[in-house]
């Protein structure tokens, strides 16, 4: 059973403000959506032929891809708050 | 006067080398549909204002003896796929603004092929739905019955097709995102094998899902698209080469595999689908296929899966938007409330998604769901595997339902369960197809799915061409 309580705390978790409402109505939607994926608690981990057959390591040479500072003009013009070469933050600690 | 209606990407290719019209006229005959019919069915959120340029530079490749199959060729993008320099949203408020630094990498080899890009279609915010009722910027309107959805997320860029506001159109697929609205609007959707075009540039939902694929009104078009747009690629480490000559001897009669238990045996699936599969599994035997029965026993397993899998990876790779790197900031008391206020953005479902995908990964529940749907997926790739050794291709309907109303489905599960049929070609990370089969007896269209084994793209278009046509074919 998915509590308010249990929606504020993942909503907390998750960074996303709801409020009372809306808490109310993902604890139904969770709550019922939850009850339909639990059918794959049946699954029998050890029938599975490989758990992690999709699973490959790609590397790549360890060595600069491009020239430092090419994409970071680019890169900063996105950012809603900037400061020369810095993205403006509030204060931290 | 342009033929819009019947015209495919090599009829429009042989049509501006041959000098008939040019690129700038064909771009022209495509802006004056969208001028009509955009505002009743919402399909573009943006039309660039450059097309005219860009069809002039395409005339100019034409001119000079350069052109290839899609130089010249009017395009729509789904709004998830960065195009350098101009606005990319996902359909969401919270990348209102957002202007792309770089090209996705299947945008780049458009560019250099000469493709028009005629503007951003509309979708589910972040890829999230198959109605595009979740957008932020409203629903986009099926052109056969504007009180019904387009289907989703694609559903801009489905309509763009069907109402000939576009040749051919770029759309993403995680869990159906376009075969589905491709087959609620009467026009062929492409999912290739996972990894074969690259994701780099496009707006991540279940980065283990998420494909970028062609939507256009024929099977040849969309292998054309596919075909320029396919490639390993160094900015996405999952992106592979896929052999380009076939490496299965052909057979001589077509094997194709149905799983009737899963697919018929079934509620939920409306009557009018049942009818229709059955009259394109009569006009495949017609063609000369056989029909066998295929057991994917682990298929049953597929939705729960993937409403697992998918929030999972979701509520990771949304974390990203928290008002410090891209679009708007909503600022708080603080740092920490800056992030609050400003993932208030998100609309109700992708929140919902969030929600749902934080508390699959919480601790204590991470062996019970993720662990579980990860041995699932396993299990059903597996059976896959097991059954592309039996027969040449699979097919199932690809949605249980025709196009709904729009608001008709408010219940998110409801909606969740008319993905049955396509996730699970993600799950499996194999090339699937859904080709235009039938309409409903109002005039709603209706597609047939067809998947293939991994890697087999190319052997899968050359089994649909002939099976496009034979599906068009009227029975006595």
């Amino acid at each position: 059973m998915i509590k308010k309580e249990d929606i504020k705390k993942l909503a907390e978790l998750a960074r996303i403000e709801v409020n009372e409402k809306e808490t109310k109505s993902l604890a139904k939607d969770i709550e019922a959506i939850l009850e339909y994926v639990k059918q794959v608690r049946d699954v029998s981990v050890q029938d599975t032929v490989r758990k992690d057959d999709a699973l490959v390591n790609v590397f790549r040479e360890d060595a600069n891809s491009h020239e430092s500072g090419i994409y970071t003009d680019a890169l900063l013009s996105a950012v809603p708050e900037r400061d020369g070469q810095y993205v403006k933050v509030k204060k931290i600690l | 006067m342009i033929a819009l209606k019947t015209l495919t990407i090599r009829k429009a290719h042989n049509a501006l080398v041959n000098g008939e019209y040019s690129a700038l006229e064909l771009a022209e005959a495509y802006l004056a549909e969208i001028e009509k019919k955009n505002k009743e069915l919402n399909a573009y959120l943006e039309v660039f204002a450059d097309v005219r340029g860009q069809a002039k530079e395409a005339d100019k490749k034409i001119k000079d003896g350069k052109a290839g199959m899609l130089t010249g060729i009017p395009l729509a993008v789904k709004d998830n796929i960065l195009i350098k320099g101009r606005r990319a949203s996902a359909a969401s408020k919270i990348l209102e603004g957002y202007v792309a630094p770089y090209d996705a990498t299947a945008i780049q080899k458009l560019k250099d092929a000469g493709a028009v890009f005629l503007g951003r279609t509309n979708c589910d915010e972040f890829a999230m739905g198959g109605s595009t009722e979740n957008s932020a910027y409203g629903v986009t309107k099926n052109p056969h019955d504007t009180n019904r959805v387009a289907g989703g997320s694609s559903g801009g860029s489905a309509v763009a097709v069907a109402a000939d506001l576009a040749l051919a159109a770029l759309g993403s697929d995680t869990g159906g995102s376009v075969r589905q609205p491709a087959s609620f609007c009467g026009v062929v959707g492409f999912k290739p094998t996972y990894g074969a075009v690259s994701r780099s540039g496009l707006i991540a939902m279940g980065s283990s899902l998420d494909c970028i694929g062609p939507i256009a009104k024929t099977v040849e078009d969309a292998k054309l698209i596919f075909d320029c747009i396919r490639g390993k690629d160094a900015l996405d480490s999952t992106s592979i080469e896929l052999l380009t000559v076939n490496s299965k001897p052909p057979t001589k009669k077509l094997k194709i595999g149905i799983p009737w238990k899963f697919c018929i045996a079934r509620s939920g699936i409306d009557t009018e689908v049942i009818q229709d599969f059955n009259a394109s599994i009569e006009k495949l035997r017609d063609a000369n296929a056989e029909i066998i029965d295929v057991e994917l026993p682990n298929l049953q397993y597929a939705l729960a899966c993937y409403y697992i899998i998918m929030p999972a990876e979701a509520s990771a790779n949304l974390a990203r938007f928290d008002g410090v790197k891209y679009g708007p900031r909503v600022s708080g008391s603080n740092g920490i409330n800056d992030y609050f206020k400003t993932r208030a953005l998100f609309g109700k479902e992708v929140r919902r998604r969030i929600i749902l995908g934080t508390y699959v990964l919480s601790a204590g529940y991470y062996d019970a769901y993720y662990g579980k749907a990860l041995a699932a997926r396993s299990l059903i790739r597996a059976d896959f595997e097991k059954a592309f050794d039996k027969v040449d291709i699979i097919t199932v309907p690809t949605s249980p339902i025709p196009a709904w109303k729009i608001g008709e489905k408010e219940d998110p599960l409801s909606a969740y369960l008319a993905d049955i049929f396509t996730v699970t070609a993600n799950l499996a990370g194999i090339p699937a197809i859904s080709i235009p089969s039938g309409k409903t007896k109002s005039g709603l269209p209706l597609g047939l799915q067809i998947m293939a084994g991994a890697g087999e793209d190319e052997n899968l278009f050359n089994i649909c061409i002939p099976l496009e046509a034979a599906l068009l074919r009227k029975r006595d």
